[in-house]
């Protein structure tokens, strides 16, 4: 870090004035955000303890892994909206096959599943789930938001019949290590959704898959042309938010001790909503991994400071809402004037 | 487009004659209300009048039947004539009737035989058209322009429509009529306004003209030769052609090819000239693998046969494509410089799908070098260059790919005339290098400046190939001139 102090300090004394403000709005979330805990601070006693910052972060764990997949997806130009009952499905399937196996009558067999097993299975659960998604979109031509919003019912249908309406509760110390256990002072699903943020990073900026994935949102037809494989690249994005997101239903799981068959319900807004607020452009190929994070981080501080300050549940709901518009219309404002 | 002067009369059909890029469309852009900016004075009825939209126009009376029909294929006929300007009762309520019986009014005007109610999506093109002038009618305009109206209707509806032509023009209103079809001309235009370079080059009466003398106006006489038409007089065949054929998707007439064959050596550059509609751009596309399921014929590239089914098995063989518009399929605009140079090779500079940032900088500063790209830096946006520049980096991401065969769609398009003398310079460099080039351009001069062989394509066939030496405007632009009416 230290070498870099001189070439930033260098760099803020060679701007001039009418530049500061392209920063400010480069850096609006963030700006928000330090606002945003800077009031909380003054206005609560414990938001600035070191327990609270961990809870929000843990908090947001679920919804990063989600909207990091998110972003893939809308980068291309897409959306995805069955993130959240692929969660709640993949999250069943792993405790189920962890509670009781798999037992197959015609073979009289069963199998039994170890704890690696199960998450295996979850894990390969949404993938394949997404990786549906993605065949549909492109083999079959279906707009993205009626593909998934299909899946959406598919997969939560699927949840139900599979945990046949009740949850499946009771997995085990080791499986609960996941959802509620410490590593290094810092809870493990925030270790999880740091390494997402870090994969999904190493994607963005320095593979060719990431590189494609702007390339097909910023323009469809010269990437086609450029000889990209568009429907494979964009079936491999919906196959990974599909798995980001049933780590999501794992992590629930785990912390839950249960797998609850109206898991992940509506989640996929907020994901949608962290995407947004963190920059990314609906129709594809302008956004970042970062921004997402931070959009994530600013709903999870604004929904822990609502909390703190006894605002009623309801009027939440109202604030978050007019949060998401306000940041949109903030951000339609300055590319307007840039 | 700068200095144009015209006149249009009342009563007449004032026929506007152009070679692609000659100012036409602009033209009708700036009359119509589309774009505001300009300088100099438009006079309408004694007055000087400056629109600010097209809306202030069609107040005014000016109606504009565009190329494309800008109807809305599920409404009725009806609702389409009157859409934005509904008729309600004094409960604000839609008057149907009413709307039924003006609209059975002005079909019955136009001779057009059709319930009022029908969907306008079953309805011909030609009869579509009919609809698009009474819907002018209907807001009383007297002057009615009409951008290549038998671009896409048989001969009957030709005829059908020439007939309401005529009785507009009894009832004095002035028809805008714009065309590069010269026979059809001849058959309905009363005068004629010639544009080229954006200019006015001369207008008057149709009577007495001949065809010769039109095209003879529309080409000019002082073409200035840019380039250097002498090229290696190279045998190796590196690209034949035969029996190419190409069905149109839909209905339409236009986008098919016919029969199309002939080759290409190394280090030569073939010009394809036609006018729009003549299939060029589909030719090079279906070259390119982009119309797999309509396509026939053989291509051989190298002495191989080759069914291109794909962009990427086109690449693979050695085959690239600039295409026409660079910002709708060239150029991601939003990415910058460098990435758009790569990503036609992002296979060749990258180990198990980690770009490799050093080669790709490389790979940037080479063809910011070679081809001299004005940009301040690799990092900067595509959007942010000129369009010069722009296309440099549209054939910079070809050559990256090592082609043997480069397909230019327009190469000079929309840029400045520095710019194009250096794009003309690539070119040539590039032939003399060997690669086998074909270009297609809708502008004579730089055909006639650095080709070496001129094909003239026109309504999806090959019309004349003609050697450099014997190739002029006039015979080009005969061969070009589609035949149909």
């Amino acid at each position: 870090m230290y070498p870099c102090w001189p070439k930033q300090i260098n760099m803020l004394r060679k701007i001039q004035p009418h530049q500061y403000k392209d920063i400010i709005i480069r850096f609006q979330s963030l700006l928000a955000l330090i606002i945003l805990c800077f009031a909380l601070g003054l206005m609560t006693d414990i938001f600035f303890t070191s327990a609270n910052m961990l809870n929000v972060m843990r908090q947001i764990s679920v919804n990063i892994c989600i909207s990091v997949g998110m972003t893939l997806v809308i980068l291309t130009g897409g959306i995805d909206l069955s993130v959240g009952s692929i969660l709640a499905l993949s999250g069943a399937i792993t405790a189920g096959l962890l509670k009781f196996g798999l037992e197959l009558p015609f073979f009289d067999t069963f199998i039994g599943f170890t704890l690696f097993g199960a998450i295996l299975a979850g894990l390969l659960t949404g993938t394949s789930l997404g990786a549906f998604n993605g065949l549909v979109i492109t083999k079959f031509k279906v707009p993205p938001f009626v593909a998934t919003l299909a899946m959406l019912t598919i997969a939560r249908g699927f949840t139900l019949l599979y945990t046949k309406g009740f949850p499946i509760s009771g997995l085990g110390p080791k499986f609960s290590f996941l959802g509620t256990g410490w590593f290094l002072g810092i809870p493990v699903p925030v270790w999880i959704s740091i390494m997402v943020i870090s994969i999904a990073l190493f994607i963005t900026n320095k593979t060719k898959l990431g590189r494609y994935i702007y390339a097909i949102g910023g323009n469809e037809s010269a990437a086609e042309l450029s000889g990209i494989n568009i429907k494979k690249i964009k079936t491999i994005v919906y196959a990974i938010a599909g798995g980001l997101a049933a780590i999501g239903g794992i992590i629930v799981t785990s912390r839950l001790d249960s797998a609850q068959p109206n898991a992940g319900a509506s989640y996929e807004l907020d994901a949608i909503a962290a995407v947004v607020i963190g920059g990314t452009s609906l129709s594809g190929g302008k956004g970042t991994i970062g921004g997402t994070v931070l959009g994530a981080i600013i709903i999870g501080v604004l929904n822990n400071g609502l909390v703190l300050l006894n605002v009623s549940p309801f009027w939440q709901l109202v604030i978050k809402g007019i949060v998401i518009l306000l940041a949109i219309i903030i951000d339609k404002h300055n590319s307007k004037n840039q | 487009m700068n200095k144009v002067n015209l006149e249009i009369q009342l009563g007449k059909v004032n026929a506007i004659i152009g070679e692609n890029g000659a100012g036409k469309s602009t033209l009708m852009k700036i009359l119509s209300g589309v774009y505001a900016d300009y300088e100099g004075e438009i006079i309408f009825n004694g007055e000087t009048v400056r629109f600010k939209n097209p809306k202030e126009a069609q107040y005014s009376g000016i109606a504009i039947i565009h190329q494309e029909l800008s109807l809305i294929p599920h409404l009725s006929i009806t609702e389409n004539i009157f859409l934005g300007r509904e008729l309600t009762t004094a409960f604000g309520v839609l008057d149907q009737k009413k709307m039924t019986s003006r609209t059975r009014e002005l079909l019955q005007k136009l001779k057009l035989n059709l319930d009022p109610d029908t969907p306008v999506f079953k309805l011909k093109v030609g009869q579509q058209q009919v609809v698009e002038i009474a819907k002018a009618l209907l807001s009383d305009s007297n002057v009615i322009i009409m951008d290549e109206p038998t671009s896409a209707i048989s001969d009957h509806e030709v005829d059908v429509l020439f007939g309401v032509i005529k009785d507009l023009r009894k009832q004095n209103k002035a028809i805008v009529y714009i065309s590069h079809k010269l026979d059809e001309l001849f058959r309905i235009a009363d005068r004629y306004i010639v544009l080229r370079d954006g200019q006015s080059i001369a207008s008057g009466d149709m009577k007495g003209m001949s065809k010769d003398r039109i095209i003879q106006k529309m080409v000019g006489r002082n073409i200035e030769v840019l380039g250097n038409p002498v090229a290696s007089e190279s045998a190796q065949r590196i690209l034949s052609v035969k029996n190419l054929h190409l069905k149109p998707e839909g209905s339409s007439k236009s986008g098919m090819l016919s029969n199309i064959t002939f080759h290409l050596n190394k280090g030569e550059i073939l010009g394809i000239f036609g006018l729009m509609g003549a299939g060029r751009t589909e030719l090079l596309e279906t070259l390119f693998g982009l119309h797999p399921k309509n396509s026939s014929g053989e291509i051989w590239v190298d002495g191989q046969r080759l069914s291109f089914r794909n962009p990427s098995e086109a690449i693979n063989s050695g085959v690239a494509l600039v295409p026409e518009d660079r910002k709708k399929d060239g150029l991601v605009l939003g990415m910058d410089v460098r990435s758009n140079i790569s990503l036609t090779v992002l296979d060749l500079i990258e180990t198990a799908g980690i770009i490799s940032t050093e080669k790709e900088n490389e790979l940037a500063d080479k063809y910011i070098k070679d081809l001299s790209i004005k940009t301040s830096s690799k990092k900067q946006l595509a959007k942010n260059l000129s369009g010069g520049n722009q296309q440099k980096i549209v054939i910079s991401k070809w050559l990256a790919t090592h082609p043997k065969i480069l397909l230019l769609d327009e190469p000079t398009r929309g840029i400045d005339v520095n710019a194009k003398n250096e794009i003309y310079k690539l070119i040539t460099s590039l032939a003399k290098k060997g690669l086998g080039i074909i270009m297609v351009s809708s502008e004579l001069p730089e055909i006639l400046a650095i080709s070496n062989r001129v094909i003239v394509m026109s309504e999806g066939f090959i019309t004349a190939e003609i050697p450099i030496s014997e190739a002029k405007e006039e015979n080009i632009l005969k061969a070009a001139i589609p035949k149909s009416i």
